[in-house]
């Protein structure tokens, strides 16, 4: 007899649940992917903090839906990724999925993501068999294919008449493709290459690459890192006395995660250090304004890139909801809208490759302190304007 | 061969083997004494760290951070050891992993509600901050040659205490056999608790010397310990000569891997092979190195004498 109270209880607290969902369609859910653990948890918070700055700013709808943002944590990890990225679009049935910051996680998640028919977009990693290869319709990226800002570099260096160069970066997909993109535009040479251990437990400290580095009678040191190994890479590069011997050029190393803590520490051999990227705290732009100011308002510091490149997909999911009017089954109209890069940027205008990438602009950018006394970055120059990555040939796309 | 460059990785190799000396010491002396595994041993390095970078913000002397935050981690060992260790020597080994492993997970929530999730740069004092010039031509980082200098002073220091005083006779007598001791009528207990807060220092010293080169941050004990468990294996749990010896070996193996094996590599593999692979393999050669020792000699190199 209970028994059969229970079952029936079940079965109409299930039916009354799936009308319930059904009735709750009003909502456009959106999973995000980051790092939220590890000490690379930081890049996570930051983007955590821009997507929610966003969703602020939009009043919590993207036209007549209301936003449901489920943010996962991927530890740092592929397999985890992967995880939680079959999670989202199995149990919690997203619309989209978005977020990234690993290349590695992003590679591992692609498929989950897109074999269920979901958009996919990336606001951080950009790996190059994403944008070539692999590509695929409902792939976009809110960022930046890899290469491309280290290629930005290799003509920077070009333009400083640097004859030869060592480079330093983690062993993992980003680390490659980021010496592969100097390498490509730098017409020096390479005295030499060290790629060191990634991930949890990723290498920390290195006096031997350094010291390698010195001994190869370089002109100059070009490295990659991301998060907490970037101040900790700097600090030493100072304590080893190279500056001034053996000039740094970095691509997403210094940046506002990094600077306050270098700051408080007092490492002013950061200030004057320069390194490209597609955007900048003070690059002129209505978006970037609305973005920066309300960000410092509301966190009271400056926004990273990873940031900028989350609020960006906020951004751009709202363009496709909008174009719709809300009806989510129509996905070739959200592609559509989507691709026509129709929403306001916090870069400005750009426009999207065949292969779902940015064509866009890449800036010098140099560590120098505000009015407030702040260590920030500003942009010196452009470096490339409307560049389009090296392997949307390989994709076959239209 | 650059022999200069040979000899600033010697010093780099020595450098990072003292740190792993420091953290090893601890883990041998609770593991060989008290036959206790501590996971969290990574945990008392990482709090040395944070508490040693806010008194040095505190005091704005890194060195004088440094002086009062070796009795505060030693404090920090002796709390640990009489409100969770000291319940745990009866129980069997699976039990000291699981409740150290919930340690970590304590000090790192802790670490992060006092501290926050960002971790500490730790500002050096400008004459640390410098390089020396050896003799010619090798120019060492200040502060690294500092580090090399009191891990090799703290070690000295240890071989004094075990080899020539009481509690050092204690201590030996400890990890030949730990039940004819107590018999003996020594208070195991206070000897213990000792111990361990002694270890506490030593790993709390480590993460103090290595949080200005890179930082104080969550988790960057879950790191170091895995490497301090292979020093251990390979030196003869127990033993402070075996650590000291495992710990250079496997600085200086892990730093020559790091700086010379994709050169030997490019001889006979493409330099694309040879940059990918060489990070991978050097990586794992002190866990090979683990492995030859534990087939050729399963007690370590330098087990304690007569251990029973």
């Amino acid at each position: 007899m209970l028994k059969k109270f229970i079952t029936t209880g079940l079965a109409a607290s299930l039916a009354l649940g799936v009308s319930a969902a059904a009735t709750l369609a009003a909502e456009v859910k959106i999973g995000f992917v980051t790092t939220l653990t590890t000490p690379a948890g930081v890049i996570g918070k930051d983007m955590k903090a821009a997507i929610e700055l966003a969703v602020e700013q939009m009043g919590g709808k993207m036209g007549n839906l209301d936003i449901n943002l489920i943010i996962e944590d991927d530890g740092f990890k592929p397999d985890i990724g992967k995880q939680k990225t079959d999670k989202l679009v199995k149990q919690d049935n997203v619309d989209f999925v978005a977020g990234f910051i690993w290349s590695h996680v992003l590679l591992a998640s692609r498929k989950s993501a897109l074999d269920a028919g979901k958009f996919l977009i990336s606001s951080n990693a950009g790996p190059s068999p994403i944008a070539g290869k692999l590509c695929h319709k409902n792939f976009f990226s809110t960022s930046w294919q890899n290469d491309q800002t280290p290629m930005a570099m290799g003509e920077v260096l070009n333009q400083q008449g640097v004859k030869s160069l060592y480079i330093i970066a983690p062993n993992y997909a980003a680390g490659k493709n980021m010496s592969a993109g100097v390498e490509r535009t730098f017409k020096g040479e390479i005295k030499g290459k060290d790629l060191t251990k990634w991930g949890k437990d990723a290498q920390l400290d290195f006096s031997a690459e350094l010291a390698k580095a010195k001994a190869s009678g370089a002109e100059a040191l070009f490295i990659f890192y991301p998060g907490k190994a970037g101040g900790a890479f700097i600090k030493q590069y100072q304590q080893a006395g190279l500056e001034g011997k053996l000039p740094l050029y970095t691509v997403f190393t210094v940046d506002s995660i990094a600077l306050p803590k270098l700051q408080k520490a007092g490492f002013k051999g950061v200030l004057g250090s320069r390194m490209t990227q597609f955007w900048a705290p003070d690059l002129d732009t209505p978006q970037n304004k609305k973005f920066v100011s309300g960000f410092k308002k509301k966190y009271g510091h400056y926004p990273s890139f990873y940031a900028a490149q989350a609020y960006d997909s906020m951004y751009l999911i709202k363009s496709a909801v909008e174009a719709v009017g809300g009806d989510l089954s129509k996905m070739d109209e959200m592609r559509a809208a989507m691709k026509s890069a129709n929403f306001p940027s916090v870069r400005g205008k750009f426009t999207y490759g065949n292969n779902g990438m940015p064509i866009q602009n890449f800036y010098l950018r140099e560590v120098v302190a505000d009015a407030d006394g702040v260590w920030t970055t500003k942009i010196v120059k452009t470096v490339y304007t409307n560049h389009q990555d090296p392997y949307a040939k390989d994709c076959k796309l239209p | 061969m650059d022999t200069t460059l040979l000899f600033i990785q010697f010093l780099n190799g020595m450098q990072l083997g003292v740190l792993l000396f420091l953290l090893a010491a601890g883990l041998s002396l609770t593991f060989g004494i008290m036959d206790f595994v501590n996971l969290a041993h990574g945990s008392l390095y990482m709090a040395g760290a944070f508490i040693c970078a806010s008194l040095t913000f505190w005091t704005g002397s890194f060195l004088l951070a440094v002086l009062l935050a070796i009795p505060l981690a030693a404090l920090v060992g002796l709390a640990t050891e009489y409100i969770v260790v000291r319940h745990l020597y009866a129980r069997d080994h699976l039990d000291h992993v699981l409740a150290t492993f919930g340690l970590i997970l304590v000090f790192d929530t802790l670490v992060h509600i006092i501290w926050g999730s960002e971790g500490i740069a730790v500002p050096l004092p400008g004459w640390l901050d410098g390089q020396v010039e050896l003799f010619a031509g090798v120019i060492f980082p200040t502060f690294r040659l500092l580090i090399i200098v009191s891990g090799l002073v703290i070690a000295a220091g240890l071989y004094f205490l075990v080899n020539f005083t009481r509690l050092g006779m204690l201590i030996r007598a400890g990890a030949s056999n730990r039940t004819m001791v107590s018999a003996l009528g020594i208070n195991i207990q206070f000897l213990f608790a000792l111990v361990f807060s002694l270890g506490a220092a030593l790993a709390g010293i480590a993460g103090m010397l290595i949080s200005p080169i890179s930082e104080a941050s969550i988790g960057m004990g879950n790191q170091i310990i895995i490497t301090a468990f292979v020093v251990i294996v390979i030196g003869g749990v127990g033993s402070m000569k075996g650590a000291f010896i495992a710990a250079l070996l496997i600085g200086l193996i892990d730093t020559f891997g790091r700086s010379y094996l994709d050169t030997i590599f490019k001889l006979f593999m493409s330099p694309v092979a040879a940059e990918t692979s060489a990070p991978a393999v050097s990586a794992m050669l002190i866990y090979i190195l683990m492995a030859v020792v534990l087939a050729v000699r399963p007690q370590g190199l330098f087990p304690p004498k007569a251990r029973g």
